[in-house]
């Protein structure tokens, strides 16, 4: 489809193309966000400060940014993908030297007024460069080997930055991301029953090199292994976390005990109560009715993402969208498997509705991307 | 790649044909379609789990939620004792019941806390106390309403216990000082951990953010604070719906702090308070030989338990003497042995002499003239004895304590060799023990004056430090390591730690000085000659016991220069003068004095002359500490053995039978 196409075509010119942005995203991810700042006020002890007063003001500031991206043709976001992954990848080698180093992982540059966190905005570059990269490869090529290396090198340098923080949560979130827009862009079947072969082949490597000379993870990463596969084993440290927040979601029952109402929460039984752990802070006020609420907003988000990118015809755009949707689910798939004792803990934020700045700026911007794309859908 | 791609020019698809295209896009449709539905089945999946928990297991975890809450808390670990040096308890834990109270579990505050005080007798000022802690807390805080409570009580709470929801009883450990105000000075105390201390100290103990929790406020306790305050355990308990502890589920227990031993002994220090009383004073017994400080006294004294609870403001305001005239402020909280600065006097003679012997600026025999002053450049210095003392030598100078003989030799050495040699010694120095707000002197040279009065060093200067006055401040401990070093000529370090949880410390018995033998004896002999020379000023205070001869030196040191006005009034002697503005007297000495086993330095703040209020204390304290105990009557000098006889009756009184071992077990 080239830019000629896009005029032939009607694409909307003008504030004609507020009419063709994908409201209901809009008005969904305000929705979650709304979640997420009832939930930050309950969570202070029924107060706007700390946390809900700064999360609004990066929520209204990402819905300008959002919509300010969506006026802006889809094309010249595939032509920045490039630059701005130089850019994401510069910035992840530069936190190497002189990031900020917080609770024992250097993830942070300080810019004064505020902290960027570089592999954030990696978590959207990959994803463009991805997209632009199968769009600009020519399909009869995608499943050729050497043209497999590249995009994998692509994933490898950040994740490889990111897991040396350390960042386990970002990695596995950047590596599954585009992981999945291989799959999108049609890599053929047998690649990925290699890796997943190679994957469980790693973990079984990794397992088995703890307390050897070549141990791979640190020894905090083991323990959450551990104690992920028998909490009760260390209920003081580890696994604490997992069993208050089982015991925190498990007594909200249907209905919740109400809003700000929740006593494992508010007896800080629960570490991170504002960040990681807010859902269990959720599932305990509102109980199963609000916690399912919440997915099935998250899942119409996702079902949105995909009928926009399976009924556009851009190449890119319909990877991009689809790249973000992917990244958003396993967002909040891990962020509730974790919490839900399903997966480890490894510190990944509910999206919109944890507290924090990158992360919230950075998913406004994804569904900027996502936006674009859908306003300049070819019709 | 799309890098440098201008749309106009290259857009990536023109290449493709439209049946590439629609392939490419139907199978990204096909593939989407199928990552989107497995994202549903994880979604699913999520949701049957958010089902099992809150659905199907609510009511198991509502259950551990509410009605068995699992409560985590800290053990707080045995504090470390703290033992002399002969394995007398100086700081001991004792048990004692402790009522305590969650606001969550009260539920109505004041009605439990008036139905609690129904059956026990409540302190109405810690009531209030505890009643608003109770308010600001967060309200599952278990906050202390009674401390020290009877057994009786406590099984009164525990029978009542249905009726005082949130109320428990609880077994805790409280620091004791068995021996009261003798070891204030010493081991210091413990308080509960405040805002304060928070702020001041960069710790991040969870131990210290338990309410009231001891830790180590002056002295030992605070200096050693770390060995010994342990690390903590944790235990985790079941609780109720009431806030009621149901069963214990398991506890990793914590370290115990680790045990102290000083190397001060109790009974020497007892002894030393006891005849410390009534005077203003400071008194220190170091072993010569390896610097262990046996006794370190300083009086008036308090009784640190009465701090381990939270002092009350009355008792605060009598310690700290609101109230009382500041010119008769005897400061009893002030360990004067090491916080006490005073100008040394006529004890600094010593270093003085040394200096000069050491620069050759006068030999042992040479004599100066004491005509009752000497004048130096128009200033007009008296000598203390108006008619003088004729010619003097050495011996003699320091024998009758002479001042002209002094004047003269340091203006020969100059201040600089002085104050060279009094740093040798350990003056001016910061004796690093653990023990709290240790003071650093003043040895004063030409440098120091410039720097700290940013004027010139004048010749008076050197003239007034010569006899220990003017810009001169040592404290009692300094005076101690200096008459320890002459005894024995090297540099002898003072050590109050002995051990620390069973390691023992470095001995303090220095290296040598370098000074010269011959020098170091002649000093020593006339200090021999002191106390021991009819004509000393020292004679009167001497030792009778030949073994145990005691060699020393007085000093008389002004607090403020008699004004002409007050001459002219009539006023020559101390005892004229009110109190504050009276000589302190001083008095440094060792012994035995052939062979020197410890050295001793005693101010009496404001005593008078040095011989007749310092001296005396001095020896019966060397007595007491050469005798390891009582000495015999036989050991002073016939003529005071009467007098001896009725003070050892009096302070029979307040001498106690001190026995190595616990005064308190653990139940």
């Amino acid at each position: 489809m080239s830019y000629l196409e896009y005029q032939i075509k009607h694409v909307p010119v003008g504030f004609r193309k507020l009419l063709y942005v994908n409201w209901p995203v809009v008005f969904l991810v305000t929705a979650v966000s709304g979640f997420g700042f009832l939930m930050l006020y309950s969570v202070a002890g029924g107060s706007m400060d700390p946390w809900v007063n700064p999360q609004i003001q990066r929520f209204g500031l990402g819905v300008g940014v959002m919509l300010g991206m969506a006026m802006v043709p889809i094309w010249f976001w595939r032509n920045m993908a490039v630059v701005g992954y130089s850019l994401a990848l510069a910035l992840l080698v530069l936190v190497e030297f002189i990031g900020v180093e917080r609770n024992g992982s250097q993830r942070w540059l300080d810019l004064g007024p505020m902290d960027l966190q570089p592999s954030e905005l990696m978590k959207i570059t990959l994803i463009m460069l991805l997209a632009a990269y199968y769009d600009w490869l020519p399909l009869n090529k995608v499943s050729k080997p050497q043209w497999i290396i590249v995009p994998l090198l692509f994933i490898a340098a950040p994740a490889y930055l990111v897991l040396g923080q350390p960042d386990l949560g970002t990695t596995i979130l950047l590596v599954s991301g585009g992981g999945a827009i291989m799959f999108l862009a049609g890599v053929h079947w047998a690649y990925f029953a290699t890796v997943i072969a190679g994957a469980v082949g790693l973990v079984t490597a990794v397992l088995q090199s703890r307390g050897t000379g070549w141990q791979m993870l640190k020894d905090y990463q083991y323990r959450r292994i551990d104690t992920f596969i028998d909490p009760t084993q260390d209920p003081l440290g580890a696994g604490y976390h997992i069993t208050q927040a089982k015991i925190a979601l498990g007594s909200g029952g249907w209905t919740g005990r109400g809003f700000m109402q929740g006593t494992q929460s508010r007896l800080n039984f629960l570490p991170e109560k504002h960040t990681d752990f807010i859902f269990t802070t959720l599932a305990e006020e509102f109980g199963f009715i609000g916690a399912f609420g919440l997915l099935i907003l998250y899942t119409l988000i996702i079902i949105f993402c995909v009928q926009s990118a399976v009924t556009n015809k851009d190449r890119f755009a319909s990877l991009v969208t689809m790249g973000v949707a992917v990244t958003f689910f396993l967002f909040f798939a891990v962020n509730m498997a974790m919490v839900m004792g399903l997966a480890p803990v490894v510190g990944v934020p509910l999206p919109l509705v944890s507290y924090g700045g990158s992360a919230m700026l950075v998913l406004m911007v994804a569904f900027g991307l996502v936006q674009s794309a859908h306003v300049h859908k070819p019709r | 790649m799309p890098l440098g791609i201008e749309y106009e020019s290259a857009a990536p698809t023109m290449k493709r044909g439209p049946k590439e295209t629609e392939d490419g896009a139907r199978r990204l449709s096909r593939r989407a379609l199928l990552l989107g539905t497995a994202q549903l089945g994880i979604i699913a999946a999520l949701g049957a789990r958010m089902a099992s928990l809150q659905v199907d297991q609510a009511d198991e975890f509502r259950m551990l939620a509410e009605e068995n809450r699992i409560n985590m808390g800290l053990i707080p670990p045995a504090r470390g004792l703290i033992y002399d040096i002969n394995g007398v308890v100086l700081a001991d834990n004792a048990q004692h019941y402790t009522i305590t109270m969650t606001r969550e579990g009260a539920g109505d505050v004041d009605e439990i806390l008036a139905r609690l005080n129904r059956l026990v007798a409540l302190d109405p000022e810690r009531l209030e106390k505890a009643r608003e802690e109770l308010g600001a807390r967060s309200p599952f805080v278990p906050v202390t309403v009674a401390e020290r409570v009877s057994w009786q009580d406590v099984a009164r709470v525990n029978v009542n216990a249905p009726a005082l929801p949130g109320v428990v009883a609880e077994l805790g450990r409280s620091r004791i000082y068995p021996q009261g105000l003798d070891m204030a000075h010493v081991v210091g105390y413990v308080g509960p951990v405040s805002d304060f201390d928070l702020s001041r100290i960069d710790d991040r103990d969870p131990l210290l953010q338990i309410p009231r929790f001891q830790i180590g406020k002056t002295m030992v306790e605070n200096r050693l604070e770390r060995d010994l305050r342990g690390s903590a355990g944790t235990k985790r308990v079941e609780v109720n719906a009431a806030g009621r502890v149901m069963r214990e589920l398991d506890r990793v227990e914590g370290t115990p702090g680790a045990d102290v031993q000083l190397t001060v002994d109790a009974r020497l220090q007892n002894y030393i308070q006891a005849r410390l009383s009534g005077e203003s004073a400071a008194a220190i017994v170091i072993d010569v030989t390896n610097g262990d400080i046996k006794g370190i006294g300083s009086a008036p004294s308090f009784d640190p338990n009465v701090f381990v609870q939270g002092i009350s403001v009355a008792l605060w305001d009598e310690l700290n003497e609101r109230g009382v005239d500041a010119s008769l402020h005897r400061r009893p909280l002030a360990a004067k042995t090491v916080q006490g600065t005073y100008p040394p006097g006529s004890t600094f003679k010593m270093v003085t002499a040394l200096a000069a012997l050491e620069d050759g600026a006068i030999g042992p025999d040479e004599t100066v003239r004491c005509v009752g002053h000497l004048d130096v450049s128009d200033v007009r210095f008296h000598c203390w004895k108006r008619s003088g003392h004729g010619n003097m030598n050495l011996n003699e100078s320091l024998k009758q304590s002479c001042d002209v003989y002094y004047y003269e030799v340091s203006q020969r050495v100059g201040i600089d060799k002085i104050a060279a040699m009094g740093r040798k010694l350990g003056l001016g120095e910061r004796h690093d023990l653990p023990m709290s707000a240790i003071r650093t002197g003043i040895m004063p040279d030409k440098a120091w004056k410039r720097e700290a009065r940013g004027e010139d060093w004048r010749i008076g200067d050197t003239v007034n430090a010569s006899i220990g006055q003017g810009y001169v401040l040592t404290s009692p401990l300094q005076l101690a390591v200096m008459t320890a070093r002459i005894a024995t000529g090297r540099a002898v370090k003072p050590r109050l730690v002995r051990s620390i949880d069973g390691v023992d410390e470095p001995s303090g018995a220095g290296e040598s000085l370098g000074l010269n033998e011959n020098n170091l004896r002649r000093v020593r002999g006339a200090m021999y000659d002191v106390s021991n020379h009819p004509r000393g000023t020292g004679y009167r205070t001497r030792i009778a016991t030949e073994e145990f001869r005691i060699a020393g030196k007085t000093g008389t040191s002004q607090v403020r220069r008699i004004t002409q006005a007050e001459r002219d009034a009539g006023v020559t002697r101390n005892e004229d003068l009110p109190w504050n503005r009276r000589d302190h007297a001083l008095f440094v000495a060792f012994a035995p004095a052939d062979n020197p086993k410890y050295a001793i330095a005693v101010v009496v703040e404001h005593g008078g002359g040095g011989s007749t209020a310092a001296a005396p204390i001095a020896r019966d304290v060397m007595l007491q500490a050469l005798y390891e105990g009582t000495p015999p009557l036989s050991a002073y000098p016939s003529a005071a053995r009467g007098q001896i006889a009725d003070q050892q009756r009096r302070l029979n009184d307040l001498i106690r039978d001190i026995q190595p071992g616990r005064t308190t077990d653990e139940a």
